[in-house]
């Protein structure tokens, strides 16, 4: 049981989260640094730049309001980056399986990644409503796409000796792409479903400010429209978490289930 | 019944290019026959038409039947020059792959004879490990249970231990003519040792378009040892023929 290699690379693992952990504490203690040092010397008032001290004071002393409108930005995130994710395999699995199809499928594809989330996430405001619906749809049409492309092209780049076997083997084509196209893509999913989960967040926080009444991104617009710099830059700072922390346990869980690469 | 396999008028283009066209060759039944010639002439070409990998690029058509008058492409088994393991699958999942990818009855069994088998080429430890965690020769064994266990009378081998060392391959050889024994084996080797160490009938490919010579038969036991006086002759003979066969200039684009 030693041997196997996901525990392998799970001890490998385990060592290096908290090493990459530590470097992006350093990282961050040095951008902070780096805040408050430009805020020195370009002696930058506090309504252009609220300093780290009176950013994080508001960040504590806001902590309830803060944590409140945290959760809807959650629930969106996750929901989108799940839904997401789903669609987007479905649909590369789609085109995978019936090539001819392809051909029509994809440029509409990428005519809809195309508009600019902006411009279509007042639409799905006015479609759906303020509530939380047209912020996961923002979501997902920020994700979609990627997960989309990477998860197809890696179906159909299938190695070729694998697909040879097969077929010396006789196998049918729906075993083939069951047992050896889609494990052999996964890899090339799992890069796409990167992407997605530090998007996600994005796309939660886009939808909000095209039109909401919770969440973190109408915190931010709340702020900014009472010139409150330090709110927006707690809500932001947030944000940034929830990106974060949502990648990291995402890229943990990919290395743990897709261990062979 | 073990049949043997002939192959007509073959017929292959790549493109403007003509691999090889009107090409007659015949596989006896349960023996082993070794192709060798220049890289480049055909050879794996012919191989993979024979076990029906022909891609959409190219244009092939031959007249390709066994005589037992069952269709070829269901009574082969394939080796190629890299193991084509699964790396998501243990050693004991990749020698019955077999059972994935079709329907198969009497898994159970399946599974144990192959781990009899993984225990024969000495491989009993590995039997949960995964490829990575394998060498080359070892992965090339497990790729030799896997073909075995497609229980196919036919095999067809692409160069297979090409990849691997000199000692490696010895022992591969051995083990291969052991396992595959009276079975009816095409196998490509660039390595006039091994095909007459291996082989019951040799050919050598050469020219574009390309021809198939028969340079030798040999009726003893294989795996044979290279101290064999006959071989030492055959040897010589061998280099003579591949030379000659890499003199004929091959147009290439």
């Amino acid at each position: 049981m030693l041997n196997h290699p996901k525990n392998k690379f799970l001890h490998f693992h385990y060592l290096a989260f908290i090493v990459q952990f530590s470097r992006s504490l350093i990282i961050f203690a040095g951008l902070l640094l780096i805040w408050q040092s430009i805020i020195l010397f370009w002696h930058l008032p506090d309504y252009i730049l609220p300093s780290p001290s009176h950013v994080f004071s508001t960040l504590y002393h806001q902590r309830n309001l803060i944590a409140i409108q945290t959760l809807p930005t959650l629930i969106e995130t996750l929901l989108g980056f799940t839904l997401g994710i789903v669609f987007g395999c479905l649909a590369a699995l789609f085109l995978a399986f019936f090539r001819p199809l392809a051909h029509w499928l994809l440029p509409t594809l990428i005519i809809s990644q195309a508009i600019p989330t902006f411009a279509i996430a007042p639409l799905f405001v006015i479609w759906l409503g303020y509530g939380m619906a047209s912020k996961i749809l923002t979501a997902v049409l920020m994700i979609f796409f990627p997960i989309t492309i990477a998860f197809y092209d890696g179906l159909c780049h299938t190695y070729a000796g694998w697909l040879d076997l097969a077929r010396t083997m006789q196998a049918k084509k729906w075993r083939i792409f069951w047992h050896i196209r889609i494990p052999a893509a996964l890899p090339r999913l799992a890069s796409g479903i990167r992407i997605a989960a530090v998007a996600a967040p994005l796309g939660a926080v886009i939808g909000e400010w095209v039109g909401a009444s919770r969440g973190l991104g109408y915190l931010m617009l709340n702020a900014n429209a009472r010139m409150q710099i330090d709110m927006m830059f707690a809500a932001l700072i947030v944000i940034i978490m929830l990106a974060l922390i949502l990648y990291f346990s995402i890229d943990k869980l990919l290395r743990l289930l897709i261990w062979w690469e | 019944m073990i049949p043997a396999i002939h192959i007509k008028n073959a017929f292959l283009a790549y493109g403007e290019k003509i691999i090889f066209s009107d090409l007659q060759l015949d596989l006896p039944a349960g023996q082993w026959i070794g192709l060798l010639g220049p890289s480049g002439v055909g050879k794996s070409s012919l191989l993979r038409m024979i076990a029906g990998l022909t891609t959409t690029q190219e244009i092939s058509h031959s007249e390709i039947y066994a005589s037992n008058h069952l269709p070829v492409n269901q009574q082969i088994a394939y080796m190629a020059q890299t193991d084509l393991l699964l790396p998501w699958l243990t050693v004991l999942e990749n020698a019955v792959l077999k059972l994935k990818l079709g329907s198969h009855k009497q898994r159970q069994e399946e599974i144990n004879r192959a781990s009899a088998l993984l225990e024969k080429v000495g491989l009993t430890n590995a039997l949960h490990l995964y490829p990575q965690q394998l060498s080359g020769g070892m992965r090339q064994r497990v790729a030799l249970v896997r073909t075995l266990m497609e229980n196919k009378p036919v095999i067809l081998m692409d160069e297979p231990f090409s990849a691997l060392d000199a000692i490696t391959r010895y022992k591969l050889q051995a083990l291969a003519a052991d396992l595959l024994r009276d079975k009816t084996v095409l196998f490509i080797t660039h390595d006039p040792m091994e095909a007459l160490r291996l082989a019951h009938v040799i050919y050598v490919m050469q020219g574009s378009p390309a021809v198939v010579k028969s340079v030798a038969m040999l009726s003893s036991g294989t795996p044979r040892e290279l101290t064999e006086p006959q071989l030492v002759e055959l040897q010589a003979l061998l280099f003579r023929e591949l030379a000659a066969a890499s003199s004929v200039p091959l147009t290439r684009e």
